[in-house]
């Protein structure tokens, strides 16, 4: 029914070496405890592309992104089914450290959250954590040019994080986790604390970072993901015995999810009859 | 005809709305000016004794406040003069040494609380522990250090007192430390794993520094109380009439002064000097341990 729908890319995805997928993501079940948090949710993420994950509250958008850098790892309970591969790599396997999988997957949060330091160590954090050799100062610039932050806070880049608004303090996040060139970047409806101008920012701020950088993007926002996604998932929630489940629904590109959805949920939802 | 016009609205409106005058004769107005009163009157009546003993020390003791108290050694008997240098450095030396003992061990375990297994059975138990420690009577401690380190080491010393003092310190700086570093959010720990570190570097990298100015403060106030301590004392330091330090040699194992002993030993005197010594001691502990809490408001809040 969904060409796109999870078998036939996973093959094609581990057929070639060479493709274009980034981390594919196989998830069959996840558990946060007895309870089936996601099932079946198979969604290979494009290099150089905005993969947007939309659904109703509750449906995993979030532990499905958090399982890619296995973030869900320091949840009491997490146990999951299935295989997720980063350039090929089973991320889960037992000799890879989870420490270095979130060195070269970052992830930027729902709330801004800088660290209670200045704006130079929050961006030079990550660059003295890998024990960065060249010149520290010369990548903090790039990263916050590049976050499109540098013009606001170059005069004061030795105050603190937190006395930056709310706006430029998901930005710094963004220069944070630019900072050490991840290959991919994880956002966890990093706009849903912020007003619709930083909102706009962040979202042209993508646009330019998809040049270099692959994006996973969660978002409760519909328009969001139309906006700026290239790619969109879009997942529903079930209501099973142990709770609410969520699953992929369908996924595609994103105008043909928004304009020509294939699954009558997927329709209902874009017409806004549930949310 | 027009000015009854334009009057007609206004009035109807009066009597319509609901009066919003301030009425002080209102059971509830009352009330409330009742209990205000009295919180401002119980704010007052707690301040009190603090202003009262620091004027009092201040009358008694300010006029023998002098270079000589703080350089010279206890007078004997019938002397004039002297001071209590050597009990400002006994006081120093003991409180130093409870927190060379209690200020590591107080950190770790504020750590292990906090971060490393909040929820277990360890964890449990240990907080608990502290916070019945808290509520120690001072001269248990002394006792405990008496039967622990004088009877086996066979002498009165400062290590004695100090273990006693930490034994006093401890919940202190573990309670407060372990609320400082529950306060450090947790979108920041989540931050600091998902730019790839590990549990260590996050605790080190990110909870402590945040939380250092909380974890000071706690330091701080275990210092005051510890310095104004004397029951722990008696049965660990004794007293001395001599230097901590003398002729370029530390007497580490031998009794050692310091300022609370120095006032329940001089207070109780039936000479004029030493009881005057006696008051200007008090209020140079008073000051010191002012001096102590002033630190740990200072330092918990600075902010980076």
């Amino acid at each position: 029914m969904n060409m796109n729908f999870s078998a036939a890319s996973n093959v094609n995805a581990s057929k070639n070496a060479h493709s274009n997928v980034v981390i594919d993501c196989n998830l069959d079940k996840v558990f946060y405890g007895d309870f089936l948090a996601v099932r079946d949710s198979h969604v290979p993420i494009q290099k150089g592309q905005i993969t947007g994950f939309i659904g109703p509250s509750g449906c995993g958008k979030s532990t499905v992104l958090r399982c890619l850098n296995r973030m869900n790892d320091l949840i009491e309970g997490f146990r999951f089914e299935g295989n997720v591969h980063f350039n090929n790599q089973d991320v889960y396997h037992k000799t890879v450290d989870p420490v270095v999988v979130r060195r070269y997957i970052g992830m930027v949060f729902q709330q801004p959250n800088p660290f209670a330091m200045s704006i130079f160590d929050n961006v030079a954090f990550g660059l003295r954590l890998n024990r960065f050799k060249g010149d520290i100062a010369e990548c903090v610039e790039n990263a916050l040019k590049k976050a499109a932050l540098w013009g606001e806070v170059k005069d004061k880049l030795k105050a603190s994080g937190l006395s930056l608004s709310g706006g430029q303090q998901q930005r710094l996040c963004i220069a944070r986790a630019i900072a050490t060139e991840p290959a991919v970047v994880l956002m966890d409806e990093p706009c849903s604390a912020l007003d619709p101008i930083s909102t706009r920012r962040i979202e042209e701020l993508m646009i330019e970072l998809k040049e270099k950088y692959t994006i996973a993007l969660v978002t409760h926002n519909m328009q969001q993901a139309k906006r700026v996604a290239d790619k969109t998932a879009f997942l529903s929630v079930e209501i099973s015995e142990g709770g609410r489940t969520g699953y992929l629904v369908e996924l595609g590109e994103t105008s043909q999810i928004f304009d020509d959805p294939k699954e009558e949920l997927t329709q209902q939802y874009i017409r806004g009859e549930f949310s | 005809m027009n000015i009854q016009d334009s009057f007609h609205p206004e009035q109807e409106i009066a009597k319509e709305a609901p009066c919003l005058q301030r009425s002080l004769l209102e059971g509830r107005s009352i009330t409330n000016i009742l209990l205000t009163g009295i919180a401002w009157l119980a704010a007052i009546i707690a301040s009190v004794p603090l202003i009262s003993v620091l004027y009092g020390l201040i009358v008694k003791g300010g006029h023998r406040l002098s270079l000589e108290v703080f350089t010279e050694l206890p007078p004997a008997g019938f002397e004039e003069g002297g001071g209590f240098g050597n009990a400002i450095v006994g006081t120093l030396v003991t409180v130093g040494f409870g927190a060379v003992i209690s200020i590591p061990i107080g950190f770790l375990a504020a750590i292990f609380l906090a971060e490393l297994e909040p929820d277990g059975k360890v964890a449990y138990v240990a907080r608990f522990c502290a916070k019945t420690l808290t509520g120690l009577p001072s001269i248990l401690a002394g006792v405990f250090a008496y039967a622990v380190v004088v009877l086996a080491t066979g002498t009165y010393s400062a290590p004695a007192a100090g273990v006693a003092l930490a034994l006093l310190m401890l919940p202190t700086v573990v309670l407060t430390a372990e609320g400082a570093m529950r306060m450090v959010p947790s979108k920041m720990k989540a931050a600091a794993y998902g730019i790839g570190c590990t549990r260590s570097q996050v605790i080190w990298k990110i909870v402590l520094p945040t939380a250092l100015p909380g974890v000071l403060t706690g330091v701080m106030l275990a210092i005051a109380r510890a310095a104004g301590e004397t029951a722990p004392l008696l049965f660990t330091a004794l007293f001395s009439n001599y230097w901590f330090v003398e002729n370029g040699t530390a007497h580490v194992m031998e009794p050692i002064a310091s300022l609370s002993v120095l006032i329940y030993n001089f207070a109780g005197m039936p000479y004029e000097n030493q009881i005057e010594l006696a008051w200007t001691a008090s209020l140079v502990l008073v000051m010191m341990v002012l001096l102590f809490n002033i630190l740990a408001r200072v330092l918990g809040r600075k902010k980076v």
